[in-house]
C-alpha cells in the first residue's frame, strides 16, 4: 500500500502528468495518420526519453502507445485504411458502418472497447506480473535459458511471414547480437577494431533504423494520394444506442480483453496478431458469422478490446523476464535498461515505487483515452489530409538527430541508415523484420544463460532438465520444434495407406 | 585521428609553457565543464557523478553537463577523459576498472593518464551465501572450498575479470587456495548473480553492500564477512575478512574525479577545494547515505597514491586468475 501511494505521488507530478498528455496527443496523432506505426513512433520517442527519469519516459511509451492503437481505428472507419497493423482485421466492417451512415457510433464503440481492454489488460498486468516475478525469483540460469529459447520460438511460429523467412530473419537478429564483446569471456566478437562495437551494435540507432527508415522510404516510393474524409461533429453522435450495443455484446468485450491479454503475453505476439486472433475466435462462435465484414459490430467489440488489452499482456514477459511480448516491448526493455531497472523479478524488489508507477501510468492512459479519443475523433478530418510524404524528411531528421544523442558518435548514425536500408529490403520481400529484432533483443539472454549454465553443468547437457521446472520448460521447448515435424513424418507415412 | 591529437598535446604544451598557465589558472572556471562518465546513465556511478555536477554547478557558477560515454568495459569512457584537453573544462570519472583494464590487453591506459582531483567512494566487496545455507560463517565456507574438488564451488557476482570476480579470486589467492579451485560463473553485474544466489544457482557470491541490500532485507541472503581493513558504517555487525581469518585481504570497487594528466596544479587545486565543499553538503550525505554508497574524501595526491596501490592489487589478482595479457 505505501508502494502504491509513493508511487501514485510520482505519477502525480505536474512534470509527469505533463508528458503523459504531450505523448497521448503525439500517439492519436500517429494512429490517426495511416501508415505511422506504433512502433515507429515508439522507436522516435527513446530519444527524447532519454533524459527523463524512469516514470516519465516509460509513461511516456505506454501512454502514446494506447492511444496510437485505439487511433488507429479512425481512419479505418473513415477512409477504410488502417492506422497501424492492430485494425486491419474490423476494417472492413468500420467502414461499412460509415457507409450506412453510422461512424460516429462505429468510433464510439472502437473508444469504449479500446479503453476496456486496456484497463483489463492493465489489471491482469498488476496482479500477475508481481506473482509470477515471486516465482521466477527461484530461477537459475536454466530456466532463463528454455524461457528465452521458447520465447524466440513462440516469436517465429506466431508472427507473419512464413516460417523459413522468420527463422531467416531471428537468425540475422542473432548474429547482429553476437557482435561485442562476448559476455563470458570478454573476447571482442566481430567489432574489426572498432571501439564502438565492444559493447554492441548500439541498440536503440538499430531500433531506429528497424522501425524508421523503411517508413520514410516507403512514404517517398509509394507517394499516396491524401484523402478528405466526411467528419463527425457531435460527441452525442458517438453515443448513440452504445449502451444497448455493449450490454449486448457483453460476452464479447470480455473474451476480447482476455484473449488480448493472453496473446500479448506470449512473447512476439502483439496487438495486431490479437485482433486477427480475438475475431476469427468471435466469427467461429457467432450466431451470425455472415454479417462479419459487413458493418456488423460483433467483430469490433471482439477485436477492439483485443488490441488494447495486448499492448498492456505484452509488459508482463517484458517487466518479469526481460523477454518481450511484442515489437514495441522490445523497444520498452532497451529503455529500461538505460534507466537501471532492470527487466526481471528483482525490479518488483528493487524498484517497487516504480513499477507501481509504471502499472498506475497504463490505468491513466487508458482512462484518459475517452475524452481524448473523443476529441480526436471529432478533429479527425484535418489529420487524415496530412500528407505522409510531408511527414517523411521530419521523421528522418528525429531519427539522425536521435541516434546520434544517444550514443554521442557518429557510428550511431551509420548504424541506423544501414539497418534501416537492409529492414526496407527484408520488408519489401517478405521477410518480417520483428523476429530479427526478437532476435537482437534476446540473443545476449539466450547466450549467457546457456553459457552460464554450461559452466555450472561442467558442461553436461543433462543439467539442463535436472531442475523440475527447467525440465518442464525444457520439454515444451523440444515438443514445440519438433511437433510438426513428427507430423509431417505421420501424414507422409500414413498417405500411402489411404491411398491404397 | 593521431596527428590531430599529437597537434592538440603540443597546442596545450605551448599554452602552458608560454605565459597563459597563470591567466586560465586565474580565469578558472569562465565556461561549462563538462563531466564525462564512463558507465550507463541510470547506474550507481552515473547517479553519484550526476549529483556531485548539480551541487558543483552551485560552487564554480558554471553548468557541468554529465556525459554518459559508455562502452567497451569502460574503456571508452575512460579515455574520453584522458584524451581530452587539460583545461579544466573536461573532467570525469575514474572508477576501479581503469587499474585492471591495461592488464587484460583492452587498453594501453592506466591511472597515470590523469590527473587525480579525488577519491569520494569506495564500496568493499563482500561475501554473501544463502540465509538458508549451512556456513555459519566464513571459515566454515573457506574449510569446505579448501576440502572440496576443482570447481565443485560455483561462485558468480560479476563478469570475468570484474571486481567480484577479482575479489574472490585474490580472497583464494590471499588463502593460499588454488583459483581454479572455484568456478567462476559469469554474470552481468552483480544483480544476477545475486538474484541466482538466491535461486540457489551457484554457492557464493562476491557484491558490494549496497549492491545486495534488496536480497538482504528481504531475508535471502546473508553476508559473511566484507573485504575491507576496518567494518562499514551500514553494517557495523559484519566482521572484516581479517578479523575472521587473520588474513589481510581488502578489495571493493570505488569511485574518484579525474582529470586529463598535464592539468595546471592550480586548476587541480581549485576543484579538489569545490569538490570537497559538495562532499559535505548535506544534499550530497543524504543522498549517499539513503543510496548505501561508503562516502570519504581523498583529495589530490593521496587519490594519486590510492590508484597506484589499487592498480598493482588488480596486477597482482589478475595475474593469479590468469587474465592478464
Amino acid at each position: 500500500m505505501e508502494t502504491l501511494i509513493a508511487a501514485a505521488q510520482l505519477v502525480l507530478e505536474p512534470y509527469t502528468l505533463m508528458v503523459i498528455l504531450a505523448c497521448a496527443l503525439f500517439g492519436l496523432f500517429i494512429g490517426a495518420v495511416p501508415g505511422l506505426s506504433a512502433t515507429m513512433a515508439t522507436a522516435m520517442l527513446v530519444p527524447i526519453t532519454f533524459y527523463m527519469d524512469p516514470v516519465p519516459a516509460v509513461g511516456a511509451i505506454v501512454t502514446m502507445s494506447a492511444m496510437a492503437i485505439f487511433a488507429s481505428d479512425i481512419p479505418a472507419a473513415l477512409v477504410r485504411i488502417p492506422g497501424t497493423a492492430a485494425s486491419a482485421a474490423y476494417v472492413d466492417d468500420l467502414h461499412q458502418l460509415t457507409l450506412k451512415g453510422k461512424p460516429g457510433i462505429a468510433l464510439g464503440l472502437c473508444v469504449v472497447t479500446s479503453a476496456i481492454g486496456g484497463v483489463f489488460g492493465t489489471a491482469v498486468l498488476m496482479i500477475a506480473a508481481p506473482q509470477l516475478a515471486e516465482v521466477s525469483l527461484n530461477f537459475t540460469s536454466f530456466e532463463y535459458f528454455w524461457l528465452a529459447l521458447l520465447g524466440l520460438s513462440a516469436a517465429v511460429m506466431l508472427g507473419s511471414g512464413t516460417l523459413v523467412k522468420s527463422v531467416m530473419a531471428l537468425c540475422l537478429g542473432l548474429l547482429v547480437a553476437s557482435v561485442g564483446l562476448d559476455t563470458s569471456s570478454g573476447y571482442p566478437r566481430f567489432t574489426y577494431g572498432q571501439q564502438d562495437f565492444l559493447s554492441g551494435v548500439p541498440f536503440i540507432p538499430a531500433l531506429i533504423g528497424f522501425f524508421a527508415v523503411p517508413e520514410v522510404i516507403r512514404a517517398i516510393v509509394h507517394r499516396d494520394n491524401t484523402v478528405s474524409a466526411r467528419s463527425i461533429s457531435k460527441v452525442s453522435e458517438l453515443f448513440e444506442g452504445m449502451g444497448k450495443i455493449l450490454w449486448k455484446f457483453r460476452f464479447n468485450v470480455a473474451r476480447g480483453s482476455v484473449v488480448g491479454t493472453l496473446v500479448g503475453i506470449l512473447p512476439g505476439a502483439g496487438s495486431d496478431i490479437a485482433s486477427w486472433i480475438s475475431y476469427a475466435i468471435s466469427k467461429r462462435f457467432s450466431k451470425h458469422p455472415e454479417r462479419y465484414g459487413k458493418g456488423y459490430e460483433e467483430g469490433l467489440v471482439d477485436s477492439g478490446a483485443a488490441n488494447n488489452s495486448a499492448l498492456s499482456g505484452a509488459y508482463v514477459p517484458a517487466m518479469v523476464f526481460g523477454i518481450p511480448g511484442d515489437s514495441i516491448t522490445a523497444i520498452v526493455i532497451g529503455v529500461l535498461y538505460v534507466k537501471g531497472l532492470n527487466p526481471g523479478p528483482m525490479v518488483f524488489i528493487n524498484n517497487a515505487v516504480e513499477v507501481n508507477a509504471i502499472f498506475l501510468v497504463f490505468m491513466l492512459a487508458n482512462l484518459l483515452m475517452v475524452p481524448l479519443g473523443i476529441l480526436a475523433i471529432l478533429m479527425a478530418a484535418p489529420v487524415l489530409r496530412v500528407s505522409k510524404t510531408a511527414l517523411a524528411p521530419l521523421i528522418l531528421c528525429f531519427a539522425i538527430v536521435g541516434s546520434f544523442s544517444i550514443e554521442l558518435s557518429t557510428t550511431a548514425i551509420t548504424v541506423m541508415m544501414v539497418v534501416g536500408v537492409f529492414a526496407y529490403l527484408m520488408e519489401e520481400n517478405g521477410i518480417p523484420v520483428a523476429p530479427a529484432v526478437l532476435g537482437l533483443v534476446m540473443g545476449t539472454l539466450v547466450e549467457r544463460n546457456l553459457i552460464t549454465s554450461l559452466i555450472k553443468a561442467d558442461n553436461n547437457p543433462l543439467a539442463f532438465f535436472e531442475r523440475p521446472i527447467a525440465g518442464g520448460l525444457g520439454v515444451v521447448t523440444l515438443a514445440l520444434w519438433f511437433t510438426p515435424l513428427l507430423v509431417a513424418l505421420y501424414r507422409r507415412y500414413r498417405r500411402p495407406r489411404v491411398a491404397a | 585521428m593521431q596527428i590531430s591529437k599529437i597537434l592538440g598535446a603540443g597546442f596545450v604544451a605551448g599554452a602552458m609553457v608560454f605565459a597563459a598557465g597563470a591567466a586560465t589558472a586565474q580565469d578558472y572556471p569562465s565556461k561549462p565543464i563538462t563531466m564525462i562518465v564512463p558507465w550507463g546513465a541510470g547506474g550507481g556511478t552515473d547517479a553519484t557523478a550526476r549529483i556531485i555536477a548539480t551541487l558543483l554547478e552551485g560552487e564554480l557558477g558554471v553548468p557541468v553537463p554529465v556525459e554518459n560515454r559508455t562502452g567497451g568495459s569502460g574503456v571508452v569512457g575512460h579515455s574520453a577523459i584522458a584524451n581530452a584537453a587539460p583545461d579544466g573544462y573536461t573532467i570525469g570519472i575514474a572508477t576501479l576498472e581503469i587499474g585492471g583494464m591495461h592488464y587484460q590487453g583492452l587498453t594501453e591506459l592506466d591511472y597515470t593518464a590523469f590527473t587525480p582531483i579525488g577519491l569520494y567512494n569506495s564500496d568493499p566487496a563482500a561475501i554473501f551465501v544463502r540465509s538458508d545455507s549451512a556456513y555459519e560463517d566464513v571459515n566454515a565456507l573457506i574449510e569446505a572450498v579448501e576440502a572440496s574438488a576443482d570447481r565443485e564451488f560455483k561462485a558468480s557476482g560479476s563478469a570475468q575479470g570484474g571486481v567480484n570476480h577479482l575479489a574472490v579470486a585474490g580472497m583464494l589467492n590471499a588463502l593460499e587456495i588454488p583459483v581454479q579451485r572455484v568456478a567462476w560463473v559469469p554474470s552481468e553485474g552483480a544483480a544476477p548473480g545475486l538474484q541466482d544466489l538466491a535461486a540457489g544457482g551457484v554457492d557464493f557470491v562476491a557484491a558490494s553492500l549496497p549492491e545486495a541490500r534488496a536480497l538482504m532485507d528481504a531475508g535471502r541472503i546473508k553476508p559473511l564477512a566484507i573485504f575491507a581493513t576496518e567494518r562499514a558504517d551500514a553494517a557495523p555487525d559484519l566482521v572484516t575478512f581479517e578479523e575472521a581469518t587473520g588474513v589481510a585481504f581488502a578489495l571493493g570497487s570505488w569511485r574518484g574525479i579525474a582529470a586529463p594528466a598535464g592539468l595546471d596544479p592550480e586548476i587541480a587545486r581549485t576543484l579538489a577545494d569545490a569538490i570537497g565543499k559538495v562532499v559535505e553538503d548535506p544534499e550530497y550525505t543524504q543522498f549517499m547515505e539513503a543510496s548505501g554508497y561508503a562516502m570519504q574524501w581523498t583529495p589530490n595526491e593521496e587519490f594519486e597514491q590510492f590508484m597506484a596501490d589499487s592498480d598493482a592489487q588488480m596486477g597482482t589478482t589478475l595475474r593469479a586468475v590468469g587474465l592478464a595479457r
